[in-house]
């Protein structure tokens, strides 16, 4: 048995698993259930000066037959009294010392506020403090959250108080609405950002109902954009972990967040170097049960490749991103058929003929017709194989005989 | 009739539950889940397999949509009664047994189901028009029976902007879908919506009315610039062997007209019934007759279970009603009760693949010397398939027929040796599916109105015209 119990910045905990910081964890009572369901840490619902919410406050995307693809949300912070969240922080750490408990804040932007906020809760004894600076929606028209997140001075300045109030680990939470993810990374590890975490959710407006022309979600006939997240944005934030896992200006540890809901997904951001990962969409989705899985399912697979700790996966993948410029241009695949598996749905054929480049044509065998690659007119885009739905039937094949290598930068260089 | 076959066996309410639906309508969330299965192939082989090539793929995607109205008006623009052929066509022999699932997950898709899906929500009360007709043209088109030929070449041409007057014998129109469709895979009053949807498109139908006793063929020449023959078979062909008009001997035609009635009371049923013949029809027979609450239902044929000509799903369900089959086994004769009003038993005999049958494409079976038997049955249902209407036919001045009794037409336009007479369907091809009936229908309204107006036109489902088409005008 692989041994999954993962450092980040000093805060240790029993798996990689934690819950992010939202309904999930509300208040003690669930956050000590998700304990017990197997959840390694969580981050504490925000807390701050107490909000007021609207109803509705979620909208989802479903995409065929599956529900919540994408879901966004318009809640704010904790509408619960902050000394009866921080209360409750205390009773669960507690009860449970060897988990890890976040304190996720979020206060307006004051050097007492803040610093007042992050004596309380480091009294409280959490294991860390987690910078909201990502909220997208209600929040930031007040100044706080991704209005932060947003400006990489103001991202730098709060870090710098709330390092020069606590001793504990702080992570900055990054938001994805911005032009570089690498900017305000940059400016938190100026301000001494122990750890950031990414991404918080996306500006989204979800849809309209076309019959009463009320976008979703619909406050009383009015709706205002929301913060996106679920298993359609997991590219997204993949992108931007691997972004920062290779910037030598940040070198800090990363708490992937963003579409994850199984271990699959967990490794994807291990490997291109988060150090742990944080869960709310697939939780909300499905419950805190989904995590004996990611558990089961991490441990099987460290333990079928090899690997005796987590950590050892924990950026494998991140050299493997690179600039397209730095991309093998001698490496050629063609696209094969294999007819045996065929089902002739011509799916291949239209997606080529009018998405691709034409290079899918038929032939008769028997009495059926078969979709077939013309290799030499093929260039390897990927698009067929993307398509067809029968398992193995079409492979990307390489016929470059491998002797030769050349990108871009090397090309253009001469 | 005898008192012992006009009773119903079972409770009234038991033969309405046996004759519910074997596949009942989808709900929205069932219609819409299954039509997001649909992969969408390109140049599907379901409407290939399509003898009106409905494009499958096109009416499904539109379900998952939620364009249910868009997705009825693809099915019918290729076959106007795609709502019946949704029930009754053997879809495991056509669209739903090329599906392109059934390699993959063994799982094809319902294709009829969300047929029926779209097509009831365009026909249900109060629900728009599909189809804009053209302007009146002036021109008349006279329809000889309203089945799926009639009905499929009538909505074609009434949306072209012809004047169009059907005439059926029957007391209701539909043919087939309406008199010969097992009931529990299509209700009379399903067959009989879609008849009066197309008669909203502005076709007169008139019923009671046979052609050469109520209106001649010569008021029909006057009143139509063209003539769609489109009249089916006829009668269920004769045994010839002893007994055949006893009483308790039933066509099975006429037996599942009385079943679609649903008037159980007056549907002729006995304990024991023997079916003679093993096609589909035959099945339809067998399975209505263990509905109706026989206890012993045998279907017997001469030939063997490999030469079975009911479908392959037929015969599966046939099997799991219990009916018992007799294979190789011919009637000799059917034997009366005692007082001769009625039927005592079915004596038969067995048979054995003849010798040197080589050159016939079925294999022939003669009978087993000394091997007679009887059947203790009550009631013998015949269903050895229907003649042609060679007498009518016969009737029409220049109409060649081939040596089975069918019409012969230029298969580009459906137009008989005599020029303004087209036919189509069972009359012209011996016998097959409603659903290619419906593209007869389609080809000879596009014949029609070549033939008239010198117009080549296109219609859903239909290969471009060849030229040049062997038309000939009048």
């Amino acid at each position: 048995m692989a041994d999954l119990k993962v450092n980040l910045a000093g805060i240790e905990s029993p798996n990689p698993f934690w819950l992010a910081s939202a309904p999930p964890t509300n208040m003690g009572s669930m956050v000590e259930r998700a304990f017990d369901a197997g959840w390694g840490g969580a981050v504490w619902k925000t807390i701050g000066e107490p909000i007021v919410n609207v109803c509705s406050r979620l909208a989802s995307v479903d995409y065929g037959p599956v529900r919540m693809m994408g879901l966004n949300n318009i809640e704010l912070i904790s509408d619960r009294p902050t000394e009866v969240n921080i209360e409750e922080m205390r009773q669960v750490k507690r009860k449970y010392p060897k988990h890890s408990v976040i304190a996720s804040l979020m206060v307006e932007s004051k050097k007492e506020a803040w610093e007042e906020i992050s004596k309380r809760v480091e009294d409280a004894g959490v294991d860390g403090i987690e910078l909201n600076f990502g909220c997208p929606h209600g929040m930031s028209e007040r100044g706080m959250g991704s209005a932060m997140g947003q400006v990489p001075d103001y991202t730098c300045m709060v870090t710098e108080w709330v390092k020069g109030a606590t001793k504990l680990p702080v992570i900055v939470k990054l938001t994805p609405n911005i032009t570089s993810i690498n900017y305000p990374a940059r400016a938190a590890v100026r301000g001494g950002a122990d750890a950031l975490s990414l991404i918080n959710t996306i500006n989204s407006v979800m849809g309209v109902d076309i019959d009463t022309m009320i976008p979703y979600p619909n406050v009383n006939g009015k709706a205002a954009h929301g913060g996106y997240c679920g298993p359609a944005v997991k590219p997204i934030a993949l992108n931007m972990v691997s972004e920062l896992a290779r910037d030598p200006e940040v070198g800090i540890p990363i708490s992937g967040i963003g579409g994850i809901g199984t271990w699959r997904d967990a490794v994807e951001f291990l490997l291109l170097g988060a150090t742990n990962v944080q869960v709310c969409t697939a939780v909300m989705h499905y419950g805190y049960r989904i995590v004996e899985d990611m558990i089961d399912g991490l441990s099987n697979y460290l333990d079928e490749k090899g690997f005796a700790s987590v950590q050892d996966i924990i950026g494998l993948s991140s050299n493997r991103v690179t600039d397209w410029g730095n991309l093998d241009l001698k490496y050629k695949t063609v696209a094969r058929i294999d007819h045996s598996k065929c089902i002739q749905c011509n799916l291949c054929y239209v997606a080529c003929e009018d998405g691709a480049h034409q290079c899918i044509h038929f032939t008769q065998i028997g009495t059926k017709k078969f979709p077939f690659v013309d290799e030499d007119e093929c260039v390897g885009c990927n698009l067929c194989n993307l398509v067809c739905p029968a398992p193995g039937c079409i492979t990307m094949t390489r016929v470059d005989d491998g002797q030769q290598s050349m990108t871009w930068r090397e090309y253009s260089a001469k | 009739m005898t008192t012992e076959v006009s009773k119903t066996l079972i409770p009234v309410e038991e033969i309405e539950r046996n004759f519910r639906e074997i596949e009942p309508a989808l709900s929205d969330t069932e219609a819409r889940l299954e039509a997001q299965r649909c992969l969408y192939c390109y140049d599907a082989p379901c409407t290939q397999a399509c003898p009106t090539h409905i494009d499958v793929p096109a009416f499904i995607k539109k379900i998952a949509s939620g364009n249910v109205m868009g997705s009825a008006r693809v099915i019918f623009n290729a076959n106007p009664i795609g709502a019946s052929c949704a029930r009754v066509c053997p879809v495991e022999a056509l669209c739903v047994g090329a599906c392109v699932e059934n390699t993959l997950m063994h799982q094809p898709i319902m294709i009829g189901r969300l047929q029926r899906y779209a097509t009831d929500h365009a026909m249900r009360e109060g629900a728009p028009q599909l189809f804009k007709p053209n302007p009146h043209n002036g021109k008349s088109v006279g329809i000889i029976g309203s089945g799926p030929a009639g009905l499929s070449c009538a909505a074609f041409l009434a949306r072209l902007g012809y004047q169009i007057t059907i005439y059926e014998q029957k007391e209701k129109a539909g043919g087939l879908d309406t008199y010969g469709m097992a009931e529990y895979k299509m209700a009379q009053i399903d067959s009989l919506t879609e008849v009066s949807w197309i008669e909203r498109m502005g076709v007169e139908i008139k019923c009671n009315t046979k052609v050469g006793t109520d209106v001649t063929l010569e008021e029909l020449e006057t009143r139509h610039e063209a003539i769609f023959l489109a009249v089916g078979l006829g009668a269920t062909s004769r045994l010839h062997i002893p007994g055949e008009d006893l009483p308790g001997v039933y066509e099975a035609l006429d037996f599942i007209d009385q079943v679609k009635t649903r008037q159980w009371e007056n549907v002729p049923i006995a304990t024991s019934v023997a079916v003679i013949g093993a096609g589909n029809t035959s099945v339809d027979a067998v399975t209505q007759a263990k509905r109706l609450g026989a206890e012993h239902v045998i279907m017997v044929y001469r030939r063997s279970q490999k030469e079975m000509p009911a479908y392959h799903y037929e015969y599966e369900l046939a099997k799991s009603d219990a009916v018992e089959f007799q294979w190789q086994t011919a009637p000799v004769a059917i034997i009366p009760n005692a007082d001769n009003s009625g039927i005592a038993a079915l004596r038969c005999v067995r048979t054995q693949l003849a010798p040197a049958a080589g050159k016939s494409k079925r294999a022939e079976y003669q009978p087993v010397p000394g091997s007679e038997f009887e059947i203790p049955v009550q009631m013998v249902i015949k269903a050895l398939g229907q003649q042609k209407r060679v007498s009518f036919l016969e009737t029409i001045p220049g109409i060649n027929l081939d040596p089975a009794g069918r019409v012969k037409v230029t298969p580009e336009s459906m137009q008989t040796s005599n020029p303004k007479y087209f036919a189509g369907g069972d009359c012209v091809n011996g016998g097959r599916e409603a659903v290619d009936a419906a593209q007869h229908g389609k080809i000879a309204a596009r014949g029609i109105h070549f033939v008239m107006t010198g117009e080549r036109i296109q219609l859903a489902g239909l290969d471009d015209f060849k030229f040049p088409i062997p038309l000939t005008g009048f």
